[in-house]
């Protein structure tokens, strides 16, 4: 009934109070500047010092937060239609708007695929109720079996923007050839899940010092730099554009760097576990550390994080990939790949690329925690924010110029997608009350520092004080 | 057995600290000699005795008593070594691992054996070392020579054979070697 | 390593977690099981009442039956249960078997798995100890000890010493070379651990293709292709079980290829020195990692590692469930060298 009644609310009666977000610093791709924000109707209609309070609105305290675009994710596994024990799209957007995201991607790997116009109809229609835009993916290739094109025209045309086979790579390379080449003609991009099934067959952890050790079998890096090596290939025969998915390995990073180099439109995303955990992580054989691609040794954590602040990475994106526990608890080589990513992914970034413990006495370009950490690997916190808001919003489609109304900048008439961000605020990561259906998460029982305290989706506070309201 | 290394262990690890020298090392070899006498004596001889000390403390009380009864009766009495580990009662609610090596000599069956330990207090070592005997064969008969029997007993056991009875405190120690008997404390580390 | 464990119960799961003192503890109290198993009746009344469930998710007849009559001789219950492979393929019902079986009373879980990392899974799922019987690719920890004694009683004896006077220094400096397919040998990595932590020179002998990708962090003096110029100059030749499955063409060209190269040829036994040990954890391919006459030569151990297999085992038994769980009552953590300790939650 509550569903029925959400989605039947437009958005201006939804936010008939206004809200005003008070006391915060105001960081967006413009610039940063303390100011407060005054939404009505789901537009931002004023940003500004000491403004007026509205009668009747409703005030945000955004005192010592920061306030920025709503985040974006362009890689969350939903789940649903097909797993909705492991996740659902209502509670997958839960997640999200509590991790400060207003616009999730959500992958077509599910349960039929999203490789038809109903099945992209269904997704979109559980979304148009949920805590932030679901956004959808369609799959390159019928089924994802990397065989027959997916109807790529009739998918963009009810507004699909990207398009994946993600779980696998489109191994057959005349396959992804052609698809490079049809999707020209729609303005869509490709994104790669780059694994060569043939080298990475059978394996479970990233192939080195670990998986000797523990005696289980291997990927090599190389079975994902083979892949990104070829698309840029691909891309420069077709003139297409591909989006490389979650890479994760120095050698990836260093192709990508060439072919922006040399001019192609390639772009990239990394994932905060990526860019925080090692395959160290495995020694025990806890599977909520298998995830695909693997952990990677430290130089490559450490190549991934200085792509971040060089900039040849683009996005950081989640991979939210929830797995019911009774499947995850199994053993290292049954389990499914994949951990949730939504709720933890700002402090995690925040404290990998040495934007934690921002200070904002000093603005928003102190890096307090940064020290012993490489210079040119700390980042700004609008940098660091610019990586999971307005880059990954372009990639998504959703930018304001390009239609749609994520990624900022927060300014008087754009859509009031909001979040405000506590960097100092502590807290310890309890499985059992994540928003997720799923607790495989990395981080149980670590303490994070860094908090979404509250968001705003198209002009609600969806998120209050760290509490989802919807 | 080792019952000073027994009380030593944990959680009631601690370290033995002497108060008072109760038996010389003259008076340890007069006592021995004793219970030689009385072992001859109870036994009308030492056709068919065996001695087997209980490891660690009891060995070397063992080896000295077959010395004597070889000076006395000149007949070397086989002794046998007996670590009783794996036997103990508290096995799984304590830390219990061998202490040293178990060596039998032959079969027991038909033999009168003479278990030798240091000192005897709640009897549990002996109970474990006549069950660990009946694995080597049916002896004849199976007596026991202490050096100190300090009281406090948890089973129904009593000597045939003892150097000295000692009352003690229950939270008292006894070391017990060749040089001498001394009653101490332990206190934690 | 640290396992997460209910109830503070210890586990073998990896030679890693012994270290040398660990190691010779086991190797210590392993000489009072030789000792039990020479009797008339060589049984000790140790384990009453406690239940040892032998869970092997792989045919391996020789190791089950070396845990029971371990497990046997120490008065434990046996359960044993073999798990088909192919019904434990999904991993949720391992977790739903195991939890079955553990709730009728268990005291230890002896896992003889497919899956590298079954035995922690294990332990991470139930209220009881957890010795890893060979575990996918990657350790089968008694074995090594097993052989680790083997090669020790067998450096005493040539010594003329006791075993209960002779530690574990006759490893330092002893040459060993493991030979053949270690990349997908549990026994290798468990030997390695074992071998490097007690101070031997460990050389690995194999085809490039059946090495594992990363040998950082192997406690190894070298690794060699050619068997040839590695036998003369080792004290113990230990060979490794080859599956014919990997010379179907995927890691080999052929068996037959493989034997030529890495086989113990009587000729190539020749090299070795006089004292050298043959050594092989069966069972023996005989014709390809060791040739027939070879594996009767008097200086192979082969049976002896398996009647010190039941003692050794014993031993790991024992020491697992007979001194009292972490925290109860029993020791303390640190204050007794113990097996792999884990404090749990």
């Amino acid at each position: 009934m509550a569903e029925s009644k959400r989605r039947g609310a437009s958005p201006s009666e939804s936010a008939s109070g206004s809200l005003v977000i008070r006391g915060g610093t105001v960081v967006d791709a413009g610039g940063t500047r303390v100011a407060d924000v005054v939404v009505s109707g789901g537009v931002v209609i004023e940003v500004g010092a000491e403004v007026a309070v509205p009668p009747g609105a409703t005030v945000l305290d955004a005192g010592g937060c920061l306030v920025a675009p709503g985040l974006v994710d362009l890689h969350t596994h939903l789940r649903q239609p097909g797993a909705e024990d492991a996740e659902t799209i209502e509670t997958g957007a839960r997640a999200a708007a509590l991790g400060g995201f207003t616009a999730v991607v959500a992958m077509p790997n599910t349960d039929p695929p999203v490789d038809s116009a109903a099945v992209a109809l269904e997704v979109l229609s559980l979304g148009s109720g949920a805590a932030c835009q679901v956004a959808v993916a369609g799959a390159i290739t019928m089924g994802r079996a990397g065989e027959r094109l997916a109807p790529i025209g009739e998918l963009a045309a009810l507004g699909v923007r990207l398009f994946t086979d993600d779980g696998a790579g489109v191994q057959d390379v005349s396959v992804m050839r052609r698809a490079l080449e049809y999707a020209r003609g729609f303005d869509v991009t490709l994104a790669q899940h780059c694994e060569d099934d043939a080298l990475a067959s059978g394996g479970h952890m990233h192939e080195g010092e670990w998986s000797s050790r523990l005696g289980v079998p291997g990927i090599p890096a190389e079975a994902e730099e083979l892949m990104v090596a070829r698309d840029i290939a691909l891309v420069r025969l077709t003139g297409g554009r591909v989006h490389f998915l979650h890479i994760s390995t120095a050698g990836s990073v260093a192709l990508v760097a060439a072919a922006k180099a040399e001019g192609l439109a390639v772009t990239a995303e990394v994932t905060p576990h990526h860019l925080s955990l090692t395959h160290a992580e495995l020694a025990g054989y806890d599977p909520v550390f298998k995830v695909n691609p693997p952990l990677r040794p430290e130089t490559d954590v450490c190549a991934l994080r200085a792509a971040c602040a060089s900039g040849i990475v683009d996005a950081v994106a989640t991979d939210h990939a929830p797995h019911a526990p009774e499947r995850k608890d199994a053993t290292l080589d049954v389990a499914p790949p994949g951990m949730l990513g939504l709720q933890t992914a700002l402090p995690v970034v925040l404290g990998a690329l040495g934007a934690a413990g921002f200070d904002r006495e000093h603005g928003a370009g102190s890096a307090r925690n940064g020290a012993g950490r490489d210079r040119a690997q700390v980042m700004s916190v609008r940098d660091v924010l610019g990586l999971l808001s307005w880059r990954p919003a372009r990639i998504a489609g959703l930018a304001r110029d390009q239609g749609g109304e994520h990624g900022g900048p927060i300014e008087p008439g754009a859509p009031a997608n909001i979040c405000v961000i506590d960097p100092a605020a502590t807290w310890e990561v309890d499985p059992a009350r994540l928003a997720s259906r799923s607790r495989n998460t990395p981080w149980a029982g670590r303490v994070m520092t860094g908090q979404v305290r509250h968001t705003v989706f198209r002009g609600e506070a969806v998120v209050v004080d760290a509490q989802v309201q919807r | 057995m080792a019952e000073r290394e027994r009380r030593l262990t944990p959680p009631r690890g601690g370290v033995f600290v002497p108060r008072v020298q109760v038996l010389t090392a003259q008076d340890v070899q007069r006592a021995l000699t004793r219970i030689a006498h009385e072992i001859i004596e109870r036994n009308h001889g030492l056709e068919d005795v065996v001695l087997v000390g209980l490891q660690t403390g009891g060995v070397p009380l063992s080896f000295r008593i077959a010395s004597v009864l070889e000076e006395m009766e000149g007949t070397v009495v086989p002794v046998g070594l007996l670590d009783v580990a794996f036997y103990r009662d508290d096995i799984g609610i304590r830390p219990v691992l061998p202490e040293a090596a178990t060596d039998i000599p032959g079969d027991l069956a038909g033999q009168l054996v003479v278990l030798v330990d240091d000192v005897l207090f709640t009897g549990r070592t002996v109970r474990a070392a006549l069950n660990a005997l009946a694995d080597y064969g049916r002896a004849r008969a199976v007596q026991l020579a202490v050096m100190v029997d300090r009281g406090h007993r948890e089973l129904p056991i009593r000597p045939d054979y003892v150097g000295k009875n000692m009352p003690t405190r229950i939270d008292e120690q006894v070391d017990v070697s060749l040089d001498g008997v001394v009653l101490g404390d332990v206190v934690p580390r | 390593m640290t396992e997460l464990s209910k109830g503070g119960h210890r586990h073998l799961l990896s030679i890693a977690e012994l270290g040398a003192d660990g190691i010779e503890e086991i190797l210590e109290v392993s000489d009072a099981f030789v000792e039990v198993g020479r009797r008339s009746i060589p049984k000790v009344p140790s384990l009453r009442g406690r239940t040892v469930v032998t869970l092997f998710a792989e045919q391996s007849t020789r190791t089950r039956l070396s845990f029971e009559t371990a497990a046997k001789r120490l008065s434990a219950d046996v359960l044993s249960f073999s798990v088909d492979t192919s019904s434990v393929k999904k991993g949720e019902s391992l977790r739903d078997t195991v939890e079955t079986v553990a709730a009728m009373g268990v005291d230890a879980f002896v896992v003889r798995h497919t899956s590298a990392g079954a035995p922690a899974a294990v332990a991470r799922w139930v209220d009881a100890s957890v010795v890893n019987a060979g575990d996918g690719w990657h350790e089968h920890p008694t074995q090594a000890l097993l052989d680790c004694y083997t090669i020790r009683q067998v450096l005493a004896e040539r010594a003329g010493r006791a075993l209960e006077d002779t530690g574990v220094e006759c490893f330092v400096g002893l040459r060993v070379a493991i030979v053949g397919d270690v990349r997908h040998s549990r026994v290798a990595r468990s030997l390695v651990l074992a071998l490097g932590a007690l101070g031997a020179e460990v050389t690995l002998v194999a085809p490039g293709s059946l090495l594992p990708p990363s040998l950082e962090g192997w406690p190894l003096s070298k690794v060699s292709y050619d068997l040839d110029a590695v036998l003369p100059h080792v004290d113990v030749c230990y060979l490794l079980r080859l599956q014919s499955e990997r010379g179907a063409g995927a890691f080999l060209p052929s068996v037959r290829e493989y034997s030529a190269w890495y086989g113990l040829t009587s000729r190539r036994a020749a090299l070795l020195g006089d004292d050298a040990l043959v050594m092989h954890p069966g069972p023996m391919n005989r014709g390809i990692e060791i040739a027939d006459d070879v594996a009767a030569l008097p200086r192979s151990l082969v049976l002896r590692q398996v009647s010190n297999g039941v003692a050794v085992r014993m031993a790991v038994l024992f020491m697992l469930l007979g001194q009292g769980q972490v925290g109860t009552g029993g020791s303390g953590p640190g204050l007794l060298p113990t097996l792999g300790t884990v404090v749990g939650g």
